[in-house]
């Protein structure tokens, strides 16, 4: 049912990516249209956030400003940010509804794309059940729409299945924390970073995917700080590291034992706060006591002197931070990782200071307030579980429906993906997420999408994924709805509406509440703005771990963000947790957690002897949705390219620039190769923001990790070998500029 | 900006590209980037370096420039080519030291960075120092750059025999006073004037 109902080209030729170059009016173009006024917010990609003021003029971002009180970024942008106002007036925008038909697409009227979009719901819900129809969320959407997602999978459709795509992201490092320290979020504040006296940064490339992080970490070096940098590719920041510990991918875990090992064995543990707040450490390190430096160093390839320096430079400090992203947490053993951080900071007290905690580096959009208000397949707002009766007691009264019309946990991500393909779920609707570039072996995600009887998607571009649907409801950019976020450090901030949705395209809120009304369940829904969600929000968050009940919009703009938990409005915010000592658990301590080897779900041997590991370029964002359409951010990354050692290059009579087929065990695909000093020999990386013949998840695996139900992206087996060229299809994907 | 300079400190770009794409949306020349950039050599090293004009205090572009189209201002700023004048003859772009300058097809006339003339003399920071995410172009006080860096400032460079002390900065290793890149530099040719050696 749901095949792309044109040939890719003329899907492309019609629907972009286009590339963006110029501002409208042009380059020369300046004050016609009115005046010009200077919207501060924030800018739209990963979980930074910066502030940045959107210069506008006669309903139109024209450029930008940056923003230099804002105390996070201080003006600082990546270039992505310096771009992101290229959207608005994109020719690739959605305009009208569309609607599928046997030739395409056409433009459709908001009531006939919504009627037909609640009557098919309705349909496949009635022929076979409530669980037949799933909901896609995504992390870049507002905490508004987060929450009010969540409401509508529960509240409007009933069905159990609503996830989202920080499925993908942050949730290895969510359930470490939460079950570590008892709450999901980085527990310092950025300004820590700077304070630090040893910087360890494991899995995360900061450069790159964080960039303005950087400033925080030289500022901390130029203290004197030392930094340690563990990845399998010598990534930008790890040029200035003190230590760098070229870890084999899939193992961070074996190196974080090793560590911890040296910890207990040398010493070098706080035992007067083991004692006084933690629960479990002789579990823990017994759970060490085998990994040696020796044997740490035979599984991650780092040499065991490094080993012993790294776990001495954290122990031995009173202000040691440890930061990680995807790199420790895509695994299927990412919680572990994460837990075995958290681990290293509690066994040497590193934790609740200024300059000493274990910090995540969350890294969507609103990576962390999207998943603090019910968009996850177990949870309710304000970090609640839905399996715990008093939570479904106190927001089934927020929303004036009986705890017991509140479906059960549901499937997560992948796991939707899984029963779409196997026929048991057969609806999908989905808004901010691009699933057939993000998810892993995307051949099987297209397959699964093919099958979906009814797939409605809510998108301002028409994504890779959204060429699938039946109906494509046209919706709004970040800067075109007022919201909030909450940035990498939890500091809740204040999206401003800076334009109005372009031609017919509405605002993603409104639509979401129009179709719960069409489904006859418009009481619950009755939002005319998002201002009155927050409001709704802020008193099912009441009480929860994140609380959200002490902030208002104005607060927000007054302190230039507010730091969640923020129980009442007299409280100024939490920017540091844990200061007394006291952690989110009701014993109020923290618990060390027994750590466990495990194998990678997709091991090399001898048919697929390469490591493959996937990752960002700081040109890209995701899937590529938006910044696939912005000219100076493509020309910066204009392909995937395979990154490769001289060393691994020689075996296979390879140069720089050469095509190269890699195969996994899923698919295979041809790639133009880099030869590089700065990734080692026995693996290759491939960024992922492309599709189809580009596609790295073509190659990547379906393996979760069984808590967080990650996906294992950043450890896939394949193999390399010389192609004769580029692939048929290259030339007709090229993408078209409009200069 | 009063009490401002300018701050090149390869050592903390991460090659993000972001002075780049800034620069291109000053409104003095929107669309072109005044930006130097690049891979110091991709397949050895993720090295990269951004860089501006150095904004000599006896400038090179300006001294070989047949049409005398390119002043340098009061604060001590050298301008992009005064459009009447420039002739496009790129002997600027040839004679630089640091490699600047560059001649725009476009207009057929030289551009390059004029430290955001229109943003730092309304006291704003240049785009370029005020985007990037590492500070590795940082305009700050002296004072500040002296009391944060571990890196000293130096604005004095050889190039064989030709000194040039310039506006802008770059941040050295702390023994180092002068920035020589060439071994000849370093060879006793006479009692002429000399960089000193640096011994680390």
């Amino acid at each position: 049912m749901a095949k792309v109902p044109l040939p890719a080209g003329e899907i492309s030729s019609r629907y972009g990516p286009h590339l963006n170059y110029t501002p409208p009016g042009g380059w020369q173009g300046t004050s016609e249209g009115g005046t010009e006024k200077l919207v501060k917010t924030h800018c739209c990609f990963c979980g930074q956030q910066c502030g940045i003021q959107l210069k506008v003029r006669a309903n139109q971002v024209v450029g930008f400003e940056p923003w230099e009180d804002f105390p996070f970024n201080r003006g600082m942008l990546c270039p992505k940010g310096v771009k992101r106002y290229l959207q608005g007036n994109h020719p690739d925008r959605l305009l009208d509804p569309l609607m599928r038909t046997d030739g395409g697409f056409r433009p459709a009227t908001w009531d006939e794309a919504l009627d037909f979009t609640a009557r098919r719901l309705r349909e496949l819900q009635g022929k076979y059940g409530k669980d037949a129809v799933a909901v896609y969320g995504g992390a870049s959407l507002t905490t508004e729409k987060a929450y009010l997602m969540g409401k509508f999978a529960r509240v409007a459709l009933g069905t159990r299945h609503i996830d989202y795509n920080g499925r993908l992201c942050m949730v290895s490092a969510g359930t470490a924390y939460k079950g570590a320290l008892g709450v999901d979020r980085a527990p310092n504040p950025w300004s820590d970073i700077a304070e630090a006296e040893v910087l360890m940064v494991i899995g995360a490339n900061i450069g790159e995917c964080a960039p303005i992080t950087t400033d925080y970490i030289w500022r901390a070096r130029d203290h004197g700080a030392k930094l340690i940098v563990a990845d399998p590719r010598f990534t930008p920041i790890a040029r200035n590291a003190d230590l760098f510990l070229p870890v084999r991918p899939g193992t961070d875990l074996a190196l974080l034992m090793g560590m911890l090992h040296v910890i207990v064995r040398d010493g070098l543990t706080d035992r007067e706060f083991i004692a006084a707040h933690t629960t479990g450490f002789e579990k823990t390190a017994a759970s060490v006591e085998a990994w040696t430096p020796h044997r740490a160093a035979e599984m991650t390839g780092v040499a065991p002197e490094a080993i012993e320096r790294a776990a001495h430079w954290i122990g031995e400090s009173r202000r040691a931070m440890l930061m990680h992203a995807r790199g420790l947490e895509h695994q299927s053993k990412g919680v572990e990782g994460c837990e075995a951080v958290v681990a290293i900071a509690l066994a040497t007290g590193n934790i609740g200071r200024t300059g000493a905690g274990p910090i995540m580096v969350t890294g969507q959009g609103n990576g962390q307030g999207g998943r603090e208000h019910g968009q996850k397949c177990d949870q309710l707002p304000g970090q609640r579980s839905l399996s715990d009766p008093e939570a479904r007691r106190h927001v089934a009264g927020v929303w004036g429906i009986a705890p017991d019309d509140l479906p059960l946990p549901g499937y997560s991500a992948v796991e939707i993906m899984n029963a779409i393909h196997r026929g048991e779920i057969k609806g999908l609707f989905s808004i901010c997420f691009n699933p057939l570039v993000s998810l892993p072996d995307a051949n099987f995600t297209r397959e699964a999408l093919e099958r979906l009887e009814f797939f409605g998607v809510v998108d301002f571009f028409l994504s890779e994924t959204a060429a699938h649907a039946d109906v494509v409801l046209a919706g709004s950019l970040q800067e075109e709805e007022e919201g909030v976020t909450a940035n990498v450090e939890a500091r809740v901030i204040h999206i401003q509406k800076a334009v109005d949705p372009p031609g017919n395209a509405r605002a993603d809120s409104a639509i979401i509440c129009d179709l719960a009304r069409r489904l006859d369940r418009g009481r619950y829904f009755a939002f005319r703005e998002p201002r009155e969600i927050f409001e709704e929000l802020r008193l099912a968050s009441q009480g929860g771990i994140a609380d959200y009940y002490g902030i208002t919009y104005e607060k927000i703009d007054r302190q230039k963000g507010v730091f969640w938990p923020c129980p009442t409005l007299e409280h100024p915010g939490t920017p540091r947790l844990f200061e007394d000592g006291r952690f989110f658990h009701p014993d109020g301590k923290a618990r060390f957690m027994s750590l466990e080897w495990r194998d990678s779900g997709d091991p090399v041997d001898a048919e697929f002897p390469v490591y493959l590991t996937t990752g960002r370029v700081v040109s890209q964002y995701l899937s590529g949705t938006q910044t696939r359409r912005i000219g100076a951010l493509v020309d910066q990354n204009p392909e995937p390219k395979l990154e490769m050692h001289p060393r691994m290059a020689e075996q296979h009579g390879l140069r720089a620039g050469d095509w190269v087929q890699v195969t996994s065990r899923r698919s295979a695909i041809t790639l133009q190769c880099m030869v590089v000093r700065t990734i080692r020999p026995d693996t290759v990386f491939i960024p992922y923001h492309w599709p189809a013949e580009r596609s790295a998840n073509r190659l990547t695996h379906r393996t979760l990790d069984p808590r967080s139900k990650i996906p294992e992206y950043k450890v896939s087996a394949c193999r390399i070998e010389k192609a004769a060229g580029p692939p048929n299809s290259e030339a007709s994907l090229r993408q078209r500029s409009v200069r | 900006m009063f009490g401002m300079e300018f701050y090149v400190d390869p050592s903390r770009c991460i090659g993000c590209q972001s002075c780049l794409k800034a620069c291109e949306e000053c409104d003095t020349h929107r669309g072109v980037s005044m930006i130097n950039f690049d891979f110091v050599d991709r397949s050895e090293t993720i090295a990269t370096a951004a860089y501006v004009c150095w904004h000599c205090d006896n400038p090179t572009c300006a001294q070989v420039c047949p049409a005398d189209a390119i002043k340098k201002y009061e604060d001590g700023i050298v301008g992009s080519s005064l459009k009447p004048r420039c002739i496009g003859c790129s002997n600027c772009v040839l004679a630089c030291p640091f490699g600047i300058p560059k001649l725009v097809p476009q207009c057929e006339q030289m551009m390059k960075c004029d430290m955001c003339y229109d943003r730092t003399s309304i006291g704003k920071r240049p785009m370029c120092a005020t985007v990037c995410p590492s500070q590795a172009l940082a305009y700050v006080a002296p004072e500040t750059i002296a009391a944060t860096r571990r890196e000293k400032p130096v604005n004095t460079f050889w190039f064989g025999n030709q000194k040039i002390t310039t506006k802008v900065y770059m941040m050295a290793p702390s023994s180092a006073s002068e920035i020589a890149i060439d071994v000849a530099d370093y060879i006793w040719e006479g009692e002429h004037e000399l960089a000193p050696q640096t011994f680390e």
